[in-house]
C-alpha cells in the first residue's frame, strides 16, 4: 500500500441554506478544496461522493454524476457512496484506497446532504432509514429513540446523568461558536439543555444533532504527487472500518457501539499509536449519548467513565485530547453525507494550524470517527503531521 | 411513506409480526428474532428450523417517545422497549397497557398483539407484536 496524504480541504456553511440547492453546495465546496489544495480541476483522476439519500430528500439520485458534471469534472469517474450517517467516512476511505493501492495518484472526497427541503417529519422518516425499516422503525422507533435506548442503559449500569450528557452539547456549543461554518453560533447552558422538549426520555431537543444542509470536500495524493504540490501535506497513517448488525437489538450490547471498538483497535494497531497519543478527534455525536460511548469505545477513558469525564472538562478545547473542536454534530451541524469528510476536514485544519479560533496548540494526531445507523458502519482514520508514525 | 405501507411488505411479515415466529440454529443451538436467512455464527454448516417464541420477556431498556414517527402520530407518549426474549434475542416494541413511569428496566412482559400504526395516505392499518407489563410482578 502506498502512504496517501490530505493536501486541501474545503465545505459549506453548515444550516438551513435555503438559497442554494445540492449542486451550488456542492460547487461551493470542492471549489473551496481545490483552492485549498492548490491544483487545477484538470489534474482530479476520480471523485467519491458521500451520500445518504439524495432520493428521499430532494428527488435526486445520481449524486456522483451530479458532482461531477457540475464542478465540471467530466469524464472522470464519480462515485456515490452511502452508508446512512457514514457515507461521508466511507467516501474518504474509498477516495484513501484508491490511491493507495496505486489506481489514482489525485482524488476528491466529498460528501452533501440537502435536508431542509422537506418538512421535518419527512427528514425524521427519511432517517430512520439508516435504521432496520422492518424490525425497529416498523414498530415505532425513531432514530432518536434508538439511541435513548442506550443512553437509559448506559445511565443504568454506570450512572452517568442527564447533566452529563447535557454537558457534552454545552462543550460542542462552546466550540461551535468559535467555528464560522458551524450551524449554531450560539451558548447553551446545561439548564437549556435540561429545559428543552422532550424527544425520546433521557433524550431532549438539546441533545439532539440538527437537522442540516451542508457539504464538503478533500483533496487526497499519493506520496510523490503530494510532495511535488506541497510542503505541509497531512497523512493518513491509518483507515479501518467496520460492520455490525443493522439493528440494535441484535447487538452484543446496548452501553457502547462495539464496531467503534474493532475499528478503533484496527486503526490504532495500523497507525503504531495508543488512544493517549491523539491530540484531537473529531467524533460522531448525532446524540450526546453517542459521544460518550464514543470517547469510551476509542479508549480515551475507561468503559463506564465517559460521563464523569466531562464534569472533569477532559475534552474541552486546548484538553490533552481535545475533542469536537468543529462544534460535532451537534453545534456545527450534521448534514449526513458531509460529515465524515467535514470531520477529516476540521483535524486536517488543527494540524496545519488553520482552524482560527478554535485551533489548539501544537496539534500533531487526529482522528475521526464517523458512524452509520445506530453503529451498524463505524469508520475511522488517524490523520498526522508525520508519513510513519512509528518513526516520529 | 410507501416503502413501510406497501401491501406486500406488510403481508410477507405475518408468521413473524402476528405469531413471533423466528427459528433456532440446530448446530449452534441460537434462536433468532427475527428469523435469520443463515446462522451468523455457523453460516452455511448451520441448520435453520422454525421456532415460535413463548412471547414472554423482560425489558432491557426503555424510553418515551414524545416525537413519533408520521404513521403513529396520536400515540405519542408511548413506551418503546428493547425486550429480550426468554430464548434470548431481543426484540424492538412498544410497551402497552401501562403508564410509561412504571416501566423500568427488568419489568417482565407479555406478547400483545394490537394496531401498530395506520401507513400515509393509503390508510392501511398495520397489525403486530407490542408487549404489556405480566400482571403479578
Ligand atoms: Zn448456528
Amino acid at each position: 500500500m502506498r502512504r496517501v496524504a490530505v493536501i486541501g480541504a474545503g465545505m459549506t456553511r453548515f444550516g438551513e441554506r435555503w438559497e442554494e440547492g445540492m449542486r451550488e453546495l456542492a460547487v461551493e465546496a470542492g471549489v473551496r478544496a481545490l483552492e485549498s489544495a492548490g491544483v487545477r480541476g484538470s489534474q482530479i483522476q476520480a471523485l467519491y461522493v458521500g451520500n445518504m439519500s439524495g432520493g428521499r430528500f430532494i428527488g435526486q439520485e445520481h449524486i456522483g454524476a451530479l458532482a461531477a458534471d457540475y464542478l465540471g469534472l467530466n469524464p472522470i469517474p464519480s462515485t456515490r457512496i452511502e452508508a446512512a450517517c457514514a457515507s461521508g467516512g466511507l467516501a474518504f476511505r474509498q477516495a484513501y484506497l484508491s490511491i493507495a493501492g496505486g489506481e489514482f495518484d489525485l482524488v476528491v472526497a466529498g460528501g452533501i446532504e440537502k435536508m431542509t427541503d422537506v418538512l421535518t417529519g419527512q427528514a425524521t422518516t427519511t432517517l430512520g432509514g439508516a435504521a432496520d425499516q422492518e424490525w425497529e422503525t416498523f414498530f415505532g422507533a425513531t432514530f432518536p429513540s434508538i439511541y435513548a435506548l442506550m443512553a437509559r442503559r448506559h445511565m443504568h449500569e454506570y450512572g452517568t446523568t442527564e447533566e452529563q450528557l447535557a454537558m457534552v452539547a454545552v462543550k460542542n456549543h462552546d466550540n461551535g461558536l468559535k467555528n464560522p461554518y458551524a450551524q449554531f453560533r450560539k451558548k447553551i447552558t446545561v439548564e437549556d439543555v435540561l429545559n428543552s422538549s422532550p424527544v425520546a426520555t433521557p433524550l431532549k431537543l438539546l441533545d439532539c444533532s440538527p437537522i442540516t444542509d451542508g457539504a464538503a470536500a478533500v483533496v487526497l495524493a499519493s506520496e510523490e504527487m503530494a510532495r511535488k504540490i506541497t510542503d505541509d501535506p497531512v497523512w493518513i497513517n491509518a483507515s479501518a472500518q467496520a460492520s455490525d448488525t443493522l439493528a440494535l437489538h441484535s447487538r452484543s450490547s446496548f452501553t457502547s457501539i462495539p464496531a467503534t471498538r474493532l475499528a478503533a483497535e484496527k486503526a490504532y494497531q495500523k497507525a503504531g499509536i495508543k488512544p493517549k497519543d491523539v491530540d484531537v478527534a473529531e467524533v460522531h455525536d448525532c446524540f450526546t449519548i453517542a459521544e460518550i460511548m464514543a470517547v469510551e469505545d476509542l479508549g480515551f477513558v475507561p468503559k463506564g467513565e465517559g460521563g464523569k469525564a466531562y464534569e472533569e472538562g477532559m475534552f474541552e478545547l486546548g484538553s490533552d485530547i481535545s475533542v469536537n473542536t468543529s462544534g460535532g454534530l451537534k453545534a456545527c451541524g450534521h448534514p449526513v453525507g458531509a460529515t465524515g469528510i467535514k470531520q477529516v476536514a476540521e483535524v486536517f485544519w488543527q494540524l496545519r494550524g488553520e482552524a482560527g479560533e478554535r485551533q489548539i496548540p501544537d496539534a500533531e494526531i487526529g482522528l475521526t470517527h464517523n458512524v452509520g445507523g445506530s453503529g451498524a458502519t463505524v469508520v475511522v482514520h488517524v490523520l498526522s503531521r508525520y508519513p510513519d508514525l512509528r518513526q516520529r | 411513506m410507501a416503502e413501510q405501507g406497501s401491501i406486500p411488505l406488510i403481508w410477507r411479515r405475518y408468521p413473524q409480526r402476528y405469531r413471533l415466529e423466528g427459528n433456532k440454529c440446530e448446530n449452534c443451538g441460537t434462536y433468532f428474532f427475527p428469523p435469520r436467512l443463515v446462522c451468523p455464527n455457523c453460516r452455511r454448516r448451520g441448520s435453520l428450523t422454525k421456532h415460535v417464541f413463548s412471547g414472554k420477556g423482560v425489558v432491557e431498556s426503555y424510553t418515551v417517545v414524545h416525537v413519533p414517527p408520521d404513521e403513529m402520530a396520536g400515540q405519542e407518549p408511548y413506551v418503546l422497549a428493547l425486550v429480550r426474549l426468554e430464548e434470548g434475542p431481543v426484540v424492538t416494541a412498544v410497551v402497552t397497557d401501562v403508564d410509561p413511569e412504571d416501566v423500568k428496566i427488568g419489568t417482565r412482559v407479555r406478547l400483545a398483539f394490537r394496531r401498530i400504526s395506520e401507513q400515509g395516505e393509503s390508510g392501511l392499518v398495520c397489525y403486530g407484536y407490542k408487549f404489556a407489563p405480566e400482571k403479578g410482578f
